[in-house]
C-alpha cells in the first residue's frame, strides 16, 4: 500500500512527544501509587508520616473484622439490588422506547437520562431532604396517595416512615434506581439497533410469542453491549461511596446499616489514620473487580466460541 | 415490543400513560427541589409543592422568595462556585489534549513498544481508582501537594480510558494521507496535530471535554482528602459540608443543590447529543 511506503519517512520518535505527558502522569500518579498500594497493605500507618510493618495482619485481622463484614454484606447487597432490579427496568424502558415511530421519543429518553448528570453528591442532598420523616415528599406522597386506606403496623401513619434509620439499604436502592435507570436504558436502547427487524417478523410469523422473541432474537443481539452494562454496573455499585457517605453525615448509618466497602477505607484511612489497612482493603476490593472483569471476559468469550 | 403502524391505538395509548407516569416520577423531585429552594421554612411545611395563597384554594405566588440564595451567596457559596468552574474546565481541558495526543500516538505512528504500551493502557483501564486512594495521599504529603491545586488536579489527567478512546477516533477519521501531505509541505509534527488531527476529530474532543468536566464537577471524595482550607473547597464539598451545619435549614441546601447542578442542566440541554454520544461510544465501538 501506498501509506506503508509514506511511513517509513513519518519520524518515529515523535510518537514519544505525544505520549510523554501522559505517560509521566501515569508513571507518577498512577504506577507508583499502585506500588505503593501493595507496600502499604504490609504496613500500619498514624497518618501519612509514621509507619511500622506489621506482614499479612491486615489481612488477617480484616478476615474476623465483623465491621469490614458488615460493609462486604450491604455493598454485595446493594450491588444485586442494581443488577436484579435496575437493569431489568432499563431494558424494559429502552424496549418500550426502541420505535422510530413512537411520539415523542426524544424527549422520554432525555427525561430519562437526565439524574445521572446530577452528581452523587448532588443527588444525596436532595435525597436526604426527600426521604426525611415529616418534611419529605416522599412520605408525604405515601401518606397522601395510601393514607387513607392502609398505614403499614406500628407507624402512627406514612410521614413516620424511617426510611433513613431503618430502611437504609432500600432507600440506597431506590435513590440508585432513579438516578441510574435512564443511563443504563441509553446502553440497551444503542444495543437494540443491532436487533435484525426481519429476523423479529420471521420469528412472529413462525409463531413466536413475545417471550420467546425475546429470548431467541433480543437477547442474543444485545448480549455484548449487555454484559458490558452488567459490568459497569458491578464496577460502580461495588465502589459505592458517596450517596451514603454524605446521606448518613460520614458515618455508617445506625448500626452501619449503610456502611460499605470503600466507606470503610476512607474511614480506616482517613478517620483512623491507618493508611495501611485502608490500602489493604482497597486490594481486597481490587481482586474482586478484577476477578469479575476476568470472569466476565470468559463468560463472553465462551459464548463467541 | 415496537409501536407501529399496526400497534393498536389502546396499546399506544397504555404505552404513553406508563411512559408519561415515569416520566412524571423522573422529574418531580427536579421541580420539587426548585420549589423548596423558593420557599422559605414556613412555606416549605406548609406545602409540598407551590406555597398556599391568602385566599383558600388559590396559590401565593408573591410568597415564593429568593432569599435563601441570598443567604447562601453570603455564606461564601460563590467562592465554591468559582472553584467548581476553575478546577472542571483546568482538568477538562487538560485531560482531553493529553489523551488525545497519546491516543493520535498510538494511532498514527509505529514506534518500538507501541504494543506495549497499548496494552498497558488497556489494563489500566480496568483498574479500580479506589485502590489508589490511600496510597494517592501518602504521594501528595510526600511530594507537598496536599490542599493545592496541583495536588487536585493532576491526578486526573490522564484517563487510560480517554487515550482509548482518541486512538480509535484518530483510527477511523484521520487519514494517513493527509498526514502525509501536510509533513510533504513541511508541517511540524506538533503543527499536525493541532492542525490536522484535532479537527477531524472534534465530535469526541467535544464529548470527552464534557465527561472530565462532569467528572470533576461531580467528584467529591479527592477535593474532601486533598483539600483542607474552606476556601478552595468545591461545590461538592462545600455543600455536604452545608448539610453538617444547616441541615434543618431546607430552602437554604435545595438552594445549594440547584446552584450546584444548575451549569451542568444548562450544558446538557445545550449538548444533549456530544453527552449521549460520549457516554455510549465506549460500549458500541469499545
Amino acid at each position: 500500500m501506498a501509506a506503508g511506503i509514506a511511513k517509513s519517512r513519518v519520524p518515529q520518535r515523535a510518537a514519544w512527544i505525544f505520549l510523554a505527558p501522559f505517560a509521566l502522569i501515569v508513571l507518577v500518579f498512577v504506577l507508583y501509587p499502585l506500588v505503593q498500594s501493595t507496600v502499604l497493605a504490609f504496613q500500619q500507618t498514624y497518618g501519612p508520616g509514621t509507619k511500622t510493618f506489621v506482614g499479612t495482619a491486615n489481612f488477617t485481622s480484616m478476615m474476623t473484622d465483623p465491621v469490614f463484614w458488615t460493609a462486604v454484606r450491604n455493598t454485595v447487597v446493594y450491588t444485586l439490588g442494581s443488577l436484579f432490579i435496575q437493569l431489568p427496568l432499563a431494558l424494559l424502558l429502552a424496549m418500550a422506547l426502541n420505535s422510530p415511530k413512537l411520539r415523542g421519543r426524544g424527549v422520554y429518553r432525555l427525561i430519562f437520562f437526565s439524574p445521572q448528570l446530577m452528581g452523587l453528591v448532588f443527588v444525596s442532598i436532595l435525597a436526604g431532604l426527600m426521604f426525611e420523616k415529616r418534611a419529605g415528599l416522599i412520605n408525604q406522597t405515601l401518606q397522601t396517595l395510601l393514607g387513607w386506606a392502609w398505614t403499614p403496623p406500628g407507624l402512627g401513619s406514612w410521614l413516620d416512615l424511617p426510611w433513613l434509620e431503618s430502611h437504609v439499604m432500600a432507600t440506597l436502592i431506590l435513590i440508585s434506581l432513579w438516578m441510574y435507570v435512564g443511563f443504563n436504558m441509553i446502553y440497551f436502547l444503542a444495543a437494540l439497533q443491532s436487533v435484525d427487524d426481519t429476523l423479529l417478523e420471521a420469528a412472529e410469523i413462525d409463531g413466536a410469542g413475545p417471550i420467546g422473541r425475546f429470548r431467541h432474537v433480543i437477547l442474543p443481539a444485545i448480549r455484548p453491549v449487555g454484559s458490558f452494562v452488567v459490568m459497569l454496573s458491578m464496577i460502580g455499585s461495588l465502589q459505592l461511596f458517596e450517596l451514603p457517605y454524605v446521606l448518613l453525615d460520614g458515618s455508617g448509618g445506625p448500626g452501619n446499616q449503610g456502611l460499605t466497602v470503600v466507606m470503610y477505607l476512607y474511614q480506616s484511612g482517613f478517620e483512623v489514620g491507618d493508611l495501611g489497612y485502608a490500602s489493604a482493603i482497597g486490594w481486597v476490593l481490587a481482586i474482586m473487580l478484577i476477578g469479575l472483569a476476568l470472569l466476565q471476559l470468559w463468560i463472553v468469550r465462551r459464548d463467541e466460541a | 415490543m415496537s409501536v407501529g403502524r399496526r400497534t393498536p391505538l389502546w396499546r399506544r395509548a397504555l404505552l404513553h400513560t406508563l411512559l408519561g407516569v415515569l416520566a412524571v416520577v423522573t422529574l418531580v423531585p427536579f421541580l420539587w427541589l426548585i420549589l423548596a429552594s423558593l420557599k422559605n421554612k414556613e412555606d416549605f411545611s406548609r406545602s409540598m409543592f407551590l406555597p398556599p395563597g391568602d385566599a383558600p384554594g388559590t396559590i401565593g405566588w408573591d410568597r415564593l422568595t429568593l432569599e435563601n440564595y441570598h443567604n447562601l451567596f453570603d455564606l461564601g457559596f460563590g467562592g465554591a462556585f468559582l472553584n467548581s468552574v476553575f478546577y472542571s474546565s483546568t482538568t477538562a481541558v487538560l485531560a482531553t489534549l493529553i489523551c488525545a495526543a497519546a491516543g493520535y500516538a498510538l494511532a498514527k505512528f509505529r514506534f518500538r513498544g507501541r504494543n506495549g504500551v497499548t496494552l498497558g493502557v488497556l489494563a489500566l483501564i480496568v483498574l479500580p481508582p479506589t485502590l489508589l486512594i490511600a496510597p494517592g495521599y501518602e504521594l501528595l504529603y510526600h511530594l507537598g501537594l496536599l490542599d493545592t491545586v496541583p495536588g487536585l488536579i493532576l491526578p486526573f489527567l490522564a484517563p487510560a480510558f480517554g487515550v482509548f478512546l482518541f486512538r480509535q477516533a484518530v483510527t477511523q477519521s484521520v487519514p494517513d494521507q493527509l498526514l502525509e501531505a501536510a509533513r510533504m509541505d513541511g508541517c511540524s509534527e506538533v503543527e499536525i496535530f493541532f492542525a490536522i488531527a484535532l479537527p477531524l476529530i472534534r465530535p469526541m474532543v467535544g464529548a470527552f471535554l464534557l465527561i472530565t468536566f462532569l467528572g470533576m464537577w461531580n467528584n467529591f471524595i479527592s477535593p474532601q482528602i486533598v483539600l483542607q482550607s474552606s476556601d478552595k473547597q468545591p461545590l461538592s464539598v462545600a455543600i455536604a459540608q452545608l448539610r453538617g451545619l444547616y441541615r434543618s435549614d431546607y430552602g437554604l441546601m435545595m438552594a445549594g443543590t440547584v446552584v450546584s447542578i444548575a451549569p451542568v442542566a444548562v450544558l446538557f440541554l445545550m449538548l444533549q447529543k456530544q453527552f449521549i454520544s460520549g457516554l455510549t461510544t465506549g460500549a458500541v465501538k469499545g
